[in-house]
């Protein structure tokens, strides 16, 4: 994609190389290639530096607008973005739905539009609609990244996943990763699955039938609902929210029966390869979906991933606050 | 393409170098360095190794990545993004004698950005400058402590370091600008 | 007046016609069909080549939106479309603002109809008072009004009960019922098709049982009560096979195709645009396996006729969240040159079989006029430009609402003019040698 760097005419001491995202937004995993996924892991671990620095803020996105606009209640992904966007030195305005004009009647079309008449440079959309970042990309100038968008994906919890995975096993292929939990609504799943079978990952999903999507198999991931299979020789251990509020859809009698069925505890752990990753995206039931022995034992690394998001998210609006398409050299 | 130092000339340069760090800091007590990456990092190492065959002192070395200081990088409205890529200082710069290493001097803008970098990680008692190669242009009110080489050099001509390390040899060569669009 | 069409391709399967013909219009009725009918003073118009002369095509299912919703469309802006598409005729579903469920809406919808005076207009009543599904409607007053048939369409008629209750009673004036198949409770909050698209783009999906169930449903009591029962919009695989069943066992069940259905398939709601929601309906766009049994339905005969479900939505309105957007699409002016394209140029079918699902069929379920050029029959009448290449442009459209997934798509074959009651309501400005029609 780039010109070799001798014919590039740059200042030696001044330009390193150059790469970049293809899009202007992260809208999925799914529209990812392996390459820019790497990119992004890549720089995450340039970011992560700067977090552990006496000083942990760079002049990188000076004056760059940042919009976090939230339409359903996150402190954890909301804060993650809000710290990278400082880390980054960008001027960051936060919108959530209580205080926005939606409450009014207004269209997403049109809060877009007004949000776009002030010229932010990006926009981090968490909205409970799926697809709804799509259509504000169609609308917008502006950079559109994907805070979670209804049940379809949630890009950048996937990519700090694979971070905290590559940083503890150096790899992400062939490693054996069993996503247990609620699979049907979860948008954490399905960027996990596009960005771990995208990086060669065995991935196994596992969580009562009620809860598994319709031809699960094509997303070329192997679904089952007898937890010990999906967590035999498991490499690392995805652990899904149990939503309390599934009950009334029938989707299982009761989380103490889904507990007893599905639960992650210490007894099926053992299954599990000897130095097995627990990962919780959050907000974790404790004695639902994960016994707490578990979540705070030894081998979680539920907080690394809340501490790898921060580094993840400054990757992301790093490497999308230059644009998509490629300047002419002057 | 003429080659204006080849790798003789870049060792016996680099072991000149640490000599005059040496005298000039009457030791290497309380120094460190820190290479600019990419290239100023080998060149870094070096001047460790000569450092320590001279003194027998171990300098600590670090090495810096500038790209989200530089000053052209949100200028642009749109454009890909420069590799970022990990800073390693593993040592705390306080009070240190930091010797910034970098392969060519040019408009001294990479310099810039290194000293804000370096500053967010501590408060120096002083920073010194060593460059490979001198080319001239400064567009910045700086100046090399410790110059390898000055190359007198037009605007349209590039240098272009080689080092064993990142390319397999040992060069330094003054390009002429090429025919056609670039 | 008399008008002559001479040395077209005359296509009429209730007469068994499919050769060169003359046709004789007399006033507002068919005169004759024949071989080189004398021309006796009438107005001769020479047909092109390759054009095919068919009787007035009929679409069944198509939402007028007045009263109530005139932002979306009218009875005028309707009917022009539906002459431009080359309907001579359409059948207005009843969930207006307010319902069709008495004789006054439908009275006013026929006054709208006799205004605009385009395509003919056949109001069909709804089942249940304000279609809540609770009481039945007046359906002895709406069929004197003018109602062709009831249905609750925009839902399933509420309970089995209600249904029978519906059927025995409409049964009585010879009108069929409609339903829109659907279990609710398995649609639940769906907006997609369940499959593979839906779980990957994150939609709540409903099955094609959640269809089927509606149809197994309307069958068995259709079979219990002896009255004519109709699927609306059939779009599953799994309801193909009950009306099959159905119809073997001497059922009097029948049903309907609308042409995205037997088009597209939910790959579309990934692209080219994702979550386009001009590819949200209801029933949902499904899998391929799906779409392909429509295509085999209209091949064997299984499927009576092809309906468009002629939806229209504001652009605001579907310039929304996937989710939030209503369900639906327009129709009426892209139907005939999918249908030729997808099914005749295809080599599916032939055109006397497009012309029963077209024209003879809706006729017959509807128990309406037309279906046929024999003489004395309404000079209802549209012809074809087998061969013409048709590009959709959604913004050109005389719909009120613009909102297709087909824009900008190329097809093969178009509709060349349209004669309702011996008037000529359209010509399609880019065929040539009608002018004189």
């Amino acid at each position: 994609m780039s010109a070799p760097a001798e014919t590039q005419q740059r200042r030696t001491d001044e330009t390193p190389a150059m790469t970049a995202l293809r899009s202007k937004d992260l809208l999925g995993i799914a529209e990812l290639t392996t390459g820019e996924i790497a990119l992004i892991l890549d720089t995450a671990e340039a970011m992560k530096e700067v977090g552990e620095r006496p000083i942990k803020k760079v002049p990188a996105l000076r004056g760059k607008t940042v919009v976090n606009l939230f339409f359903e209640p996150s402190t954890r992904t909301r804060t993650s973005f809000e710290i990278a966007e400082k880390r980054l030195s960008a001027d960051t305005l936060n919108i959530a739905v209580a205080t926005s004009s939606v409450v009014k009647g207004e269209t997403l079309a049109d809060t877009a539009l007004n949000l776009e008449a002030m010229r932010p440079d990006m926009i981090v959309l968490r909205h409970s609609s799926s697809g709804a970042c799509h259509l504000l990309s169609r609308i917008c100038r502006s950079a559109i990244i994907n805070a979670g968008d209804g049940m379809h994906e949630h890009p950048t919890q996937a990519l700090l996943d694979a971070f905290t995975i590559r940083e503890h096993k150096k790899r992400l292929a062939g490693l054996k990763v069993a996503i247990i939990g609620d699979l049907l609504h979860s948008r954490v799943l399905r960027s996990n699955i596009h960005l771990l079978t995208k990086m060669g990952s065995d991935v196994w999903v596992c969580g009562p039938p009620t809860l598994i999507p319709a031809d699960i198999g094509r997303f070329g991931v192997r679904a089952t609902s007898a937890v010990d299979e999906a967590v035999t020789d498991a490499d690392v251990i995805m652990l899904l929210r149990i939503q309390l509020e599934r009950m009334e859809g029938a989707y299982f009698p009761s989380l103490r029966e889904y507990f007893n069925v599905f639960g992650m505890t210490e007894a099926r752990l053992r299954r599990a390869k000897p130095d097995v990753m627990i990962m919780h995206p959050g907000p974790m039931n404790r004695g639902v979906e994960i016994a707490s022995e578990v979540a705070d034992g030894p081998y979680s690394v539920i907080l690394e991933q809340v501490a790898n998001g921060v580094a993840v998210r400054m990757a992301v609006l790093y490497l999308l606050a230059g644009g998509a398409e490629h300047e002419a050299a002057a | 393409m003429p080659v204006v130092m080849d790798a003789d000339r870049i060792g016996r340069t680099l072991t000149r170098i640490a000599h005059e760090i040496v005298e000039r800091n009457r030791g290497v007590e309380d120094l460190a360095l820190v290479g600019v990456r990419t290239r100023g990092v080998p060149l870094a190492r070096r001047i460790a190794k000569s450092l320590r065959e001279i003194t027998g002192h171990e300098v600590p070395t670090g090495a810096l990545d500038i790209t989200l200081y530089r000053d052209d990088l949100m200028r642009q409205s749109v454009g890909p993004q420069p590799l970022v890529r990990r800073t390693e200082i593993p040592f705390s710069i306080d009070d240190k004698k930091i010797l910034l290493v970098d392969d060519v001097l040019y408009t001294g803008r990479t310099t810039r950005a290194a000293l804000d970098a370096l500053i967010d990680y501590g408060r120096p008692r002083g920073i010194q400058l060593i460059v490979l190669v001198d080319r001239g242009h400064r567009e910045l009110p700086i100046k090399a402590d410790y110059v390898g080489k000055n190359l007198p050099t037009s605007l349209e001509e590039s240098v272009q370091v080689y080092l064993q390390e990142s390319d397999g040899r040992d060069e330094v060569v003054l390009q002429q600008p090429q025919g056609g669009a670039v | 007046m008399k008008r002559l069409l001479k040395g077209g391709r005359v296509v009429d399967p209730s007469n068994g016609i499919d050769g060169v013909r003359d046709v004789l219009i007399d006033g507002d009725r068919i005169a004759a069909v024949g071989r080189d009918l004398p021309v006796n003073g009438a107005t001769v118009v020479e047909i092109p080549a390759g054009f095919v002369v068919c009787p007035g095509f009929i679409d069944m299912h198509v939402h007028l939106r007045e009263p109530g919703q005139e932002h979306k469309e009218t009875v005028a802006t309707g009917t022009a479309a539906a002459v431009a598409g080359g309907f001579t005729a359409v059948a207005c579903m009843p969930n207006t603002s307010p319902v069709n469920d008495n004789a006054n809406v439908t009275a006013y919808i026929l006054a709208r109809a006799a205004e605009a005076n385009l395509a003919r207009v056949y109001p069909i009543g709804a089942v249940s008072r304000g279609s809540k599904g609770e009481l039945l409607a007046d359906i002895a007053e709406l069929k004197d009004a003018g109602c062709v048939a009831i249905t609750d369409d925009g839902h399933p008629v509420a309970t089995a009960l209600l249904l029978r209750r519906a059927l025995e009673y409409a049964g009585m004036f010879g009108m069929p019922v409609i339903d829109h198949c659907e279990d609710p409770s398995l649609k639940g909050d769906a907006v997609a098709h369940e499959g593979y698209q839906a779980a990957a783009l994150g939609l709540p999906g409903m099955p094609g049982a959640c269809e089927a169930l509606g149809v197994e449903r309307g069958t068995l009591l259709a079979e219990l009560t002896g009255s004519h029962f109709h699927v609306a919009h059939m779009s599953a695989r799994a309801s193909l096979r009950t009306v099959r069943k159905g119809k073997e066992a001497g059922v009097r069940v029948t049903c309907e195709v609308a042409p995205h259905h037997f088009t597209l398939t939910d790959e579309a709601l990934a692209s080219p645009i994702p979550y386009d929601t001009n590819t949200k309906m209801n029933p949902p766009l499904r899998e391929a396996a799906d779409r392909d049994a429509m295509l085999s339905g209209i091949a064997d005969g299984s499927i009576d006729a092809i309906a468009t479900d002629h939806a229209p939505h504001h652009y605001d309105e579907k310039n929304v969240e996937f989710d939030r957007a209503p369900f639906g699409i327009v129709g009426l002016e892209t139907a005939v040159p999918l249908a030729l394209d997808r099914l005749v140029h295809a080599g599916l079918i032939r055109l006397p079989r497009l012309v029963e699902l077209l024209s003879v069929n809706p006729a017959r379920i509807l128990r309406v006029p037309g279906g046929t050029l024999v003489p004395g029959a309404p000079a209802d009448v549209t012809i074809l430009a087998p061969d013409l290449t048709v590009r959709v442009e959604a913004a050109a459209l005389r719909s009120r609402s613009k909102n297709t997934p087909f824009d900008g798509w190329e097809l093969r074959g178009g509709v060349a003019a349209t004669i309702v009651g011996g008037r000529t309501l359209f010509v399609n400005a880019v065929v040539e040698g009608l002018k004189e029609l």
